[in-house]
């Protein structure tokens, strides 16, 4: 089991003519995703490795029968791919792309609010169920497939460090997802634990977070209410500076909030098991996950 | 990014919400030949800096004569501002703004800014104006009301009669109110705004509106379409690393620490300073190359932490995705033998081609340790404080 994508997940790609769009999209296919089809505007009737390319979403779907859309178009054009997901009827859009403004993302999420669609990013690497599919930009030999870890991430390397040390102690996931950097994400963290809390494979999940922001506390007080599968918790950002923003345009902490002290602070007190040192992070979850 | 508060006022008069009148020097004649314009006494000289707090320490004056403001414009130009935002090093003042004094019967707080967790944009406004409105919202969240507003949709005029009545308005600063808000609401989506900030919005004596102060800041991502903007940016108000940083694009935060670092990813390069917080040291820096680096901007990347005098030891880590490990390692190499090794650098790789990258490095010949994953190059980082 996972959650959001699996074997049968059927993938199109926009913006795949593109460098990293082709690059990205052979790994994928590498992995075992089912791609098949691409939409580039202008380029419709084209192929990319076999693969059919159209102009746009709607046509790719009505022809292909893809139900989730991975996303390589450029900041200025990428708030535009993602609300043309939504009316063609995809299930699951991933937004790779890094610099969208955030008015733009704030107006595609409100454009998306009520719509039966789910977006994950934008600035993020994707998401992947080990073994089975993989819609994103992470390294695939890094993950163990089969459970029972669940991953869920603000940050992409960091993301790998974390699953890789998870593999190395034996440990599988069922589903590792990026949600993304920036400030206005489509997919939380707590979206996705309701996932994992329905889904029988996963038995624990990570969490890993950063400064900037309220998320990591709203999901601490969401797992002591709702989420009975044991948790770890890692935040980046302990020596960074206030008002300045760490590479990712949501790693900001403004005023008093979003430190990282006060995020580790929140989920201790709901009760996750915070890891407060990344070299040690795979044995840490071999024994809160050990006991699981 | 940030700009200076005479520039945001040029905006907020593009946009025809007033200011007081006023014009920017750069020496103290510039700012005599302004005052004079003004029609009276007293005037304002305030200090130009990307820092708020500048009353407290000093950078705002009055002054009561041309003279007065020869003097303090010349006192001002060229001293160190410290306030609780600049840190203890304070900046250097370049330029003031002379204004014309107001007769002020109230301070308002006006402002707008994005809110990550409802994607909707927010108007703050309060009767308590003229103070740190951080201060405000925990002692007496009461004195704050905020209107959320869906972007898709934008401000209605209900909206704003609900910031309007919070702030009992006499009747006719409410008019002019209920007609200003909406331009500062399209100033601040026109230009994608991180932040709008007046504080204080003043009532004069002749009830009047007034941005007495005038904060602006705009979201990185959206510059490519305000190239007016990106044409405020001072290079006085950054610190020289960091500009050179960003011609390469690399994203380079220099800190006040000794072990410098350089990552890929900007949630495994914060981790990494923690990593070296924990180890002992503090970091110098924060450097994110990036997912997709050539070994051009490694290179750079590296000879910047190298040429940063507080550096006393350096680690890198990698984690190979899209950047290999082969690549990193070229970058390495090429900035080590163009800019020399003067301390102790470890390097922790895994990922993509590790095996490659580690072969370039031991035989490029360079004085470098190797860790074999986190927790060693921990060990190897407290070994360079200790």
């Amino acid at each position: 089991m996972s959650i959001f994508i699996n074997a049968k997940t059927r993938v199109l790609v926009q913006g795949i003519t593109g460098r990293e769009g082709q690059f990205h999209t052979r790994q994928c296919v590498t992995y075992g995703t089912q791609v098949v089809a691409g939409v580039t505007p202008g380029k419709g009737g084209q192929e990319m490795d076999g693969i059919p390319v159209f102009n746009t979403v709607r046509e790719a779907v009505d022809r292909t029968g893809a139900d989730c859309s991975l996303i390589f178009v450029p900041p200025a054009f990428a708030a535009e791919g993602i609300m043309e997901t939504a009316d063609a009827g995809i299930r699951i859009v991933v937004a790779i792309t890094e610099g969208i403004p955030v008015l733009d993302m704030m107006k595609v999420k409100n454009y998306l609010a009520g719509k039966a669609i789910r977006l994950i990013g934008p600035n993020c690497p994707g998401i992947i169920t080990p073994g089975e599919c993989k819609v994103g930009i992470m390294p695939g030999p890094i993950h163990k497939p089969g459970g029972p870890i669940g991953v869920i991430s603000r940050s992409g390397t960091l993301t790998y460090e974390v699953v890789y040390q998870l593999t190395l102690q034996g440990i599988g996931q069922t589903t590792c997802i990026g949600i993304g950097g920036d400030p206005v994400t489509g997919t939380t963290f707590i979206d996705c634990l309701e996932a994992f809390e329905k889904d029988p494979e996963t038995r624990g999940v990570v969490i890993v977070g950063e400064i900037g922001g309220t998320a990591e506390e709203e999901t601490a007080s969401f797992i002591e209410k709702h989420f009975s599968k044991p948790v770890v918790g890692f935040i980046a950002g302990l020596t960074a500076p206030p008002g300045r923003r760490m590479g990712h345009a949501g790693a900001i902490i403004s005023g008093k909030s979003g430190t990282a002290g006060a995020k580790i602070a929140a989920m201790k007190k709901s009760g996750i098991h915070v890891c407060e040192d990344l070299g040690l992070f795979g044995e840490f979850c071999a024994k809160v996950f050990g006991h699981a | 990014m940030k700009i200076h508060e005479y520039q945001a006022k040029e905006l907020f008069k593009k946009y025809d919400i007033p200011v007081p009148a006023g014009g920017v020097a750069w020496d103290p004649p510039a700012a005599v030949k302004t005052a004079a314009t003004l029609g009276g006494f007293p005037v304002v000289v305030k200090a130009q800096i990307h820092a708020g707090g500048r009353g407290k320490g000093g950078g705002v004056k009055l002054a009561g004569s041309l003279g007065e403001v020869e003097r303090i414009t010349g006192k001002m130009l060229g001293m160190t501002l410290v306030t609780h935002q600049t840190g203890p090093e304070g900046r250097r003042v370049g330029k003031v703004l002379v204004e014309q004094g107001l007769s002020i019967v109230r301070e308002l707080y006006l402002g707008i800014v994005p809110d990550r967790s409802t994607a909707k944009i927010v108007v703050i406004a309060s009767q308590a104006g003229g103070m740190d409105i951080e201060a405000v919202a925990d002692r007496t969240p009461e004195k704050i009301v905020k209107v959320f507003i869906n972007p898709l949709d934008g401000i209605r005029s209900f909206h704003c009669r609900q910031i309007a009545y919070a702030l009992e308005l006499p009747q006719a600063a409410m008019k002019q109110f209920l007609n200003m808000l909406p331009r500062l609401y399209r100033l601040f989506v026109e230009y994608d705004c991180s932040l709008l900030e007046i504080n204080p919005l003043v009532l004069t004596a002749e009830d009047k509106l007034v941005a007495l102060d005038a904060k602006a800041g705009f979201d990185d991502n959206a510059l490519f379409r305000h190239p007016d903007i990106l044409e405020c940016r001072d290079l006085a108000e950054e610190d020289p690393l960091e500009i050179e940083a960003s011609k390469y694009n690399l994203n380079y935060i220099n800190l006040d620490g000794n072990i410098g670092n350089m990552v890929n990813g900007a949630g495994l390069a914060m981790a990494t300073m923690d990593i070296i917080k924990r180890a002992g040291g503090e970091p110098a820096n924060f450097l994110d190359v990036g997912g997709g680096a050539s070994s051009e901007m490694v290179e750079n990347g590296f000879r910047i932490i190298l040429s940063d005098k507080k550096v006393k030891g350096i680690l890198i880590n990698i984690f190979g995705g899209i950047l290999r490990c082969d690549v990193l390692a070229d970058g390495v190499v090429q900035a080590a033998k163009k800019t020399g090794i003067t301390v102790p650098v470890v390097v922790r790789m895994e990922g993509t081609n590790v095996e490659k990258g580690r072969r370039i490095l031991s035989e490029s010949g360079l004085n470098l340790t190797t860790a074999v994953d986190l927790k060693d190059a921990a060990a190897k980082v407290a070994g360079l404080v200790a």
